[in-house]
């Protein structure tokens, strides 16, 4: 499967559309790190256990736009567009979204 | 009294490991992007070689979450009261942006020309209590890694 966040994949002619696929996932953060980042916020600092809690969580939402757009037959997405919200306290929506295509 | 106390030691704390920790963080961004110069981020869409050179082209992302120390969260809420520019909260974004830029960059270690770079910046977590909203801030790149023919 081919990512790409440009209208095309480079190199490659679009044969099909599929319209949009979507992937979101909503994350609430462990308790055990969000004490640590709450002395992080004292010290200042890189927040490591954040950092890592949204990168698994892209991955995952990503993962499930993939899965959405293997269904469909496609075989790359273009246009992949990242959106963030946090719903409510303490808890984070990770949401992907792109433009299923067949390329040849 | 000895919350006043409580208060002023993490003041003086945040200062020093503040300063410390946001110079040497500097120090290591510079270097990286020094090291990363070759890679260019642009936020065009279209690649400037022709089309029929590119090898490969995949998605490649950073993210970075920065959190500020408490002196400076004591600056910003003074600066609230007069209003301003808040120098504290500009080098936290500016910290977290280039750290998740330089991330991507070094995710994406073979490609010679990142395009259509997207800046996301947002706030995680304690949204709903105002006095600790602005403390970290998380920033999000991506963009299209295009790798040439050779």
């Amino acid at each position: 499967m081919i990512l790409t966040n440009i209208e095309s994949v480079p190199g490659k002619k679009i044969m099909e559309h599929f319209g949009i696929v979507t992937g979101s996932t909503v994350r609430a953060k462990h308790i055990g790190k969000d004490i640590l980042a709450g002395l992080k916020n004292i010290i200042g600092g890189e927040l490591k256990g954040y950092t890592e809690l949204l990168q698994d969580s892209r991955k995952q939402s990503t993962e499930r736009m993939v899965e959405q757009a293997k269904q469909l037959g496609a075989n790359a997405i273009v246009n992949i567009r990242y959106a963030t919200s946090s719903v409510a306290q303490g808890a984070a929506e990770l949401y992907v979204y792109g433009t299923a295509v067949r390329v040849e | 009294m000895p919350q006043l106390i409580i208060i002023i030691t993490l003041i003086i704390l945040g200062y020093i490991t503040g300063s410390i920790a946001e110079k040497k963080h500097f120090t290591s961004i510079r270097k990286r992007e020094a090291a990363n110069i070759a890679t260019p981020a642009v936020s065009i869409s279209k690649a400037l070689e022709d089309e029929r050179n590119v090898e490969e082209a995949y998605l490649a992302h950073g993210c970075a979450v920065i959190s500020m120390d408490y002196f400076k969260r004591f600056l910003a809420g003074l600066r609230n009261i007069f209003g301003g520019e808040i120098g504290a909260y500009e080098s936290l974004v500016d910290r977290a942006r280039r750290e998740a830029t330089l991330r991507m960059k070094e995710s994406a270690k073979n490609a010679d020309i990142i395009l259509n770079i997207r800046i996301e910046t947002s706030t995680i977590g304690r949204s709903n209590d105002n006095n600790r909203s602005m403390g970290s801030i998380e920033a999000f790149v991506y963009g299209t890694a295009i790798t040439y023919k050779k």
